[in-house]
């Protein structure tokens, strides 16, 4: 009944590598993979063995995978590293594409506004005292940040805050948090800034300047100039 | 058709209620046809400021749940010829007597027979915030130079501009003590404007007189030579749509006198 090959097994020096067919019917692979492993003879080493997935252009589900990671994990010498698929959905697409953008928003954050995005924030405008902002990522306030700033809200320690007037009542960054000295200045902050998580795991502002040798991967930009 | 006018804040104590008594009693002045609307139910003094507390017979609750027709529960200022009217707020409820809806539709039927409808709002920005709010077309946020007012007023102010159909709000900036602006205990007015970033529509200083007005149940407004009656009068005039600059306190307090000993050096 069978047509081919479903299950293609490599050795490379990194370990074994499993080319699954993603044209015929699931269990069917399942079953061919469980026959294959068994082929398999344990050659007495007790070393593991590294595998990798390719399931090519099926989307495996989360319990597929788990399904996928079982059958291979009863050989007691095989490990699975990962599970390599060319497709997802559009769900997790639409996610990463949340995640990586820059959105921008025109206008004042007043006391007790949220403003939250799921990725980048770019602010033209100010925050005012009891206004919030919150970012999945990086936040860049082009005016006066007065109000409390949250980057890298859902856990991302590499997230920056940037504001051209740094003020603010309280700046947070993942679940690192610091709050301003008590008493600003306006007339002594002429410089732009920016605030990060440092290497001693705390957050600290410095010249904007820093950015580019402490976060390289802020810029998008491909080629040279 | 009439303007709806709100006039809000966010914090009490800052002068709603006197800006409301002022700024209609100016408006009469100006032969416009006023109606005021207390919407602070349950805690009331819009007519004790207009000194009007002892005419009431109906109140707002009363028109809005239909026990009586709306011009049975206006109360008129004698001290104008049929301009100046008070709806007053019932005292023996609470705010969720009115609802948003019910305000909208009184201040449509208002509107047919005033110019001006200024609608005096409680603190805060709960029920009573919302009635009021409902029926304006413009909204006034006044603030005084504190950081705790301005911080509140900015909070009204984002929410004023979330308001459908309302128009952007304008800003006056009460009780400003110039020698304590200049001595930089409090914040001077364009520090409070540029902070709120809305159109300043007015500054009022802090007048005795403002105080002694609302005790003796008549507005300072119809006094013609105090400072704050002068502010007041001139908001009114900018409502209107005359364009009168903006004067700060120290400016107006400005006699022969003090422009005499800033002269010889010995004021500033």
């Amino acid at each position: 009944m069978k047509t081919g090959q479903n299950v293609v097994i490599k050795g490379t020096k990194d370990g074994l590598t499993l080319q699954l067919n993603d044209k015929c019917a699931y269990n069917e692979l399942i079953e061919e993979l469980v026959e294959k492993l068994d082929t398999v003879t344990n050659d007495g080493q007790d070393a593991l063995i590294t595998v990798t997935v390719q399931t090519g252009n099926r989307y495996v589900t989360e319990e597929d995978k788990e399904v996928l990671k079982n059958v291979i994990r009863k050989r007691q010498h095989l490990v699975v590293e990962d599970i390599k698929s060319n497709v997802i959905t559009l769900d997790e697409a639409v996610r990463w594409k949340e995640e990586e953008e820059i959105v921008s928003y025109a206008g004042r954050i007043r006391s007790g506004q949220v403003l939250e995005v799921p990725g980048n924030l770019l602010l033209v405008g100010d925050v005012n005292p009891g206004g919030t902002i919150k970012a999945g990522g990086s936040i860049y306030v082009m005016g006066a940040l007065k109000g409390v700033a949250h980057a890298g809200c859902y856990g991302n320690d590499r997230a920056v805050i940037a504001a051209a007037k740094m003020m603010p009542t309280q700046l947070r960054i993942s679940n690192h948090l610091t709050r301003s000295p008590d008493r600003y200045d306006e007339e002594e902050i002429t410089e732009s800034e920016c605030a990060f998580i440092n290497e001693a795991d705390q957050l600290v502002i410095d010249r904007l300047q820093v950015l580019k040798y402490l976060r390289p991967d802020i810029s998008t930009f491909k080629g040279g100039f | 058709m009439g303007e709806a006018i709100v006039i809000t804040s966010g914090k009490g104590g800052v002068g709603k209620t006197t800006t409301t008594a002022n700024l209609g009693t100016a408006l009469a002045l100006q032969e416009k046809k006023v109606c005021l609307i207390d919407t602070d139910i349950g805690l009331r003094n819009l007519d004790v400021v207009m000194g009007l507390e002892n005419r009431i017979i109906y109140d707002l609750v009363d028109v809005v749940e239909g026990r009586c027709k709306t011009h049975q529960a206006l109360v008129k200022d004698k001290r104008f010829n049929d301009l100046l009217y008070l709806l007053p707020a019932a005292q023996t409820t609470d705010k969720s007597a009115v609802t948003p809806e019910q305000m909208k539709k009184l201040i449509e039927e208002l509107k047919q027979d005033y110019d001006y409808i200024l609608i005096d709002c409680p603190a805060g920005i709960e029920q009573g915030y919302k009635n009021a709010v409902a029926g304006a077309d413009h909204a006034i946020v006044v603030t005084t130079p504190e950081k705790s007012a301005v911080r509140d007023a900015d909070r009204v102010i984002g929410l004023l501009e979330k308001e459908e159909g309302m128009a952007p709000p304008k800003l006056v900036v009460n009780r400003i003590r110039s020698h304590m602006v200049r001595e930089g205990d409090m914040l001077d007015v364009d520090e409070v404007a540029s902070h709120l970033s809305i159109e300043l529509i007015g500054i009022v200083a802090d007048d005795d007189e403002v105080i002694k007005s609302s005790h003796n149940g008549e507005p300072v407004a119809h006094n013609p030579n105090n400072q704050a009656s002068i502010a007041y009068r001139n908001i009114a005039r900018r409502i209107l749509g005359e364009s009168v600059p903006l004067q700060q306190p120290d400016q107006q307090q400005e006699t022969i006198f003090t422009k005499f000993k800033r002269f010889i050096g010995i004021s500033r």
